[in-house]
């Protein structure tokens, strides 16, 4: 059967769920080749393999985290040539959809990014786009070359499917692009303990609704409450009362959870473009005008100081 | 020697007003306000600090667009760069990012650079993969999406922040950057800067001027298809309480509902 590759994003062999869920489209494509790069790629195969991956190709060298993007573009190439896939998945961070859109124009391709689905069409897959801040959906294909496609996390289910992820090393030779930008240090980031913001299935954002950083322990509160990750709008970021990692929106993650509960936050079309595919949108706003309630299934117009520490004592005692 | 800065600047619909596609699915702009997309002034903003640094430096936006894109050329000079480039051409209508990343190599090529400074993404497309596009076909280092950035020597340094990581990166010029808005607010165009934008000057381009054909571009020379635009249908009214005491306990209740306790 044709084979689809699928750009592995992975930490140190951690595979991240956004790739499994790419394993799910692929196999709707044809059979999934994982390509893994970096420390620990030879440590993703097992995940990969009960996951779909007929063969997981991994490639090391100090290149990948020393230099910016291109050198895992070379390696994508190489395994682009060694395997002639029927269509290309990269998960859609930004370093993912500068990789795709760069291989893509060298192997003479077109490229689409952001998908929320991946179905095989006559004509090959066709994807399913978000445009304007998702009041449009689009259904796109590529035209010319082999589909590079970048899928947004949560845009399909993780299922087990049992295959060989035979592991193979790609052989990679590095052009002279590839140690044009040197990364000279990295700071990891701290994790919160909390589920990743665009993978989470449920997201609970704060605003400038919250006044002040003093008092976002009533958002995380409620967030731990549902296992939830911690969003917030760039009027709470700016003002520096939550790390901007945490901002939703147009210039910050774009998250399409389960449900999405924002508190004290106005729904600014540059705020819905990163939300507005949530499934179930709940907001509490003390403005009955706010826009956000023009999205949500469920509304409590009031003080969030009131409110959200109601809610969330209430979800804690139901949970016994 | 001189410093030479080209920005590149799209103009864009207002995301504030109605955004729609037109009959042949591409971006309607006919009766559509349109701006510079608001992300690129912190690319414009960027260039006016590294010239303010540099002993000798020239920036020059370029768009790429129909003849209303003139705008945002405007804008970006009232701000204060020096002189603008404008590459307009009816069969650039519909072109695809690899369309467009093409016009832009070419007419940063022809206009030379030392650093190309592009915003994180545009507010329309907003797939923020054309700064790396360019890079790729300009053949020089692509150094994106910097909350930090600064210029020294002949070397680009800057901050990168990552899902993962923060990342400290660095290339020598020249090279193609990209911005994020945390790298520092846009300033407004002076009533001096508003007045004196009306006298740079902007030079039109099309696509021979560029050397390229009408099928490398537009609709015709695009490697995707869109098949269908539709609006999505507009969420069913939800439900809405006002809180008198209950709220809490009542959007509890709904989330029970829904099995997410
Ligand atoms: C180029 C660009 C990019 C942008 N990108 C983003 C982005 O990625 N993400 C983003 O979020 N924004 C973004 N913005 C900013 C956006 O336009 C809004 O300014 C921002 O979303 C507003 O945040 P907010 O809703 O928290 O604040 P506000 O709009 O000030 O709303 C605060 C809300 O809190 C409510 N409130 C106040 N007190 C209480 C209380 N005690 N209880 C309940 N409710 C209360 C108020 O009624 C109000 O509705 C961008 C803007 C631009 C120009
Ligand atoms: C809703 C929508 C979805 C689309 N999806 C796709 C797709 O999946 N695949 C595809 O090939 N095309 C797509 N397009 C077309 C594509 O967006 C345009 O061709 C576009 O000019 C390049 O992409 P961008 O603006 O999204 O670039 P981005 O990568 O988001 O823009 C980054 C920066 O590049 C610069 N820039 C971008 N365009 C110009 C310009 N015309 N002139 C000067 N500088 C510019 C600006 O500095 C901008 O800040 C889409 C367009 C729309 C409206």
């Amino acid at each position: 059967m044709a084979e689809v590759l699928v750009l592995v994003d992975h930490v140190d062999g951690a595979v991240r769920k956004p790739t499994l869920e790419l394993l799910t489209l692929a196999r709707r494509i044809g059979d999934p080749v994982a390509v893994a790069l970096g420390a620990g790629a030879g440590a993703t195969a097992g995940v990969l393999g009960e996951h779909g991956a007929v063969r997981v190709l991994t490639a090391d060298a100090p290149e990948f985290a020393e230099y910016l993007v291109v050198p895992k573009v070379d390696a994508l190439q190489a395994a682009f040539e060694a395997v002639s896939p029927v269509a290309v998945l990269v998960v859609s961070s930004a370093e993912g959809k500068e990789v795709a859109a760069r291989l893509a124009l060298r192997v003479g391709s077109g490229v689409i990014t952001d998908a929320t689905d991946v179905e095989a069409g006559e004509q090959g897959p066709v994807a399913t786009q978000a445009a304007f801040a998702a009041s449009y959906t689009t259904r796109s294909r590529v035209s010319r070359g082999v589909p590079v496609i970048t899928v947004k996390p949560n845009s399909a289910p993780v299922e087990p499917a049992a295959a060989a992820g035979a592991v193979e090393s790609l052989s990679v030779s590095f052009g002279a692009a590839a140690t044009g930008t040197k990364v000279t240090s990295r700071t990891p980031r701290e994790s919160t303990g909390r589920p990743e913001l665009t993978e989470a299935a449920i997201v609970v954002s704060g605003g400038r609704g919250v006044n002040g950083a003093e008092n976002f322990p009533l958002i995380e509160a409620l967030a731990d409450s549902l296992g939830a990750a911690v969003g917030a709008s760039r009027a709470a970021v700016d003002a520096g009362w939550y790390p901007h990692t945490s901002q939703v929106g147009q210039t910050g993650k774009s998250v399409s959870p389960q449900l999405y509960i924002a508190s004290g936050i106005s729904g600014a079309i540059q705020h819905r473009a990163g939300m507005q595919t949530s499934k179930t949108i709940v907001a509490i706003n003390k403005d009955a005008e706010a826009p956000i309630f023009e999205l949500v299934d469920y509304g409590v117009v009031g003080d969030l100081f009131a409110v959200v520490p109601q809610l969330t004592e209430e979800i804690n005692t139901r949970k016994g | 020697m001189s410093l030479r800065i080209v920005v590149c600047v799209k103009y864009v619909p207002d995301a504030t007003g109605d955004r729609r596609f037109a009959d042949d699915l591409t971006l309607d702009r006919e009766d559509v306000d349109g701006l510079l997309s608001e992300l690129d002034e912190y690319a414009v903003e960027q260039a006016l600090q590294i010239a303010d640094g540099a002993d000798d430096a020239e920036i020059t936006v370029v768009t790429v667009g129909p003849e209303d894109a003139k705008d945002a050329l405007r804008k970006a000079l009232s701000m204060g760069a020096d002189r603008a480039v404008h590459v307009e051409d009816d069969d650039l209508h519909g072109s695809d990012v690899m369309g467009t990343s093409l016009v832009l190599a070419k007419a940063v090529e022809k206009t030379g650079y030392d650093l190309v400074i592009c915003g994180m993404a545009s507010t329309d497309g907003v797939m923020g993969v054309l700064p790396a596009l360019l890079a790729e076909r300009l053949g020089v280092p692509q150094v994106t999406l910097l909350s930090e950035v600064a210029v020294a020597g002949g070397v680009v340094t800057g901050r990168r922040d990552g899902d993962t990581a923060s990342e400290q990166v660095e290339a020598s010029l020249p090279a193609v950057v990209s911005v994020t808005d945390q790298s520092g607010e846009a300033r407004y165009p002076s009533f001096k800067g508003i007045m004196a934008a009306k006298k740079k000057p902007v030079e039109s381009l099309d696509l021979d001027d560029l050397g390229l054909d009408a099928d490398e571009v537009g609709l015709a020379g695009a490697w995707t298809a869109v098949d269908s635009a539709t609006e999505r249908p507009a969420r069913t009214a939800g439900t809405i309480v006002k809180d008198e005491g209950e709220g809490g306990r009542q959007l509890a209740e709904f989330l029970v509902g829904q099995k997410f306790i």
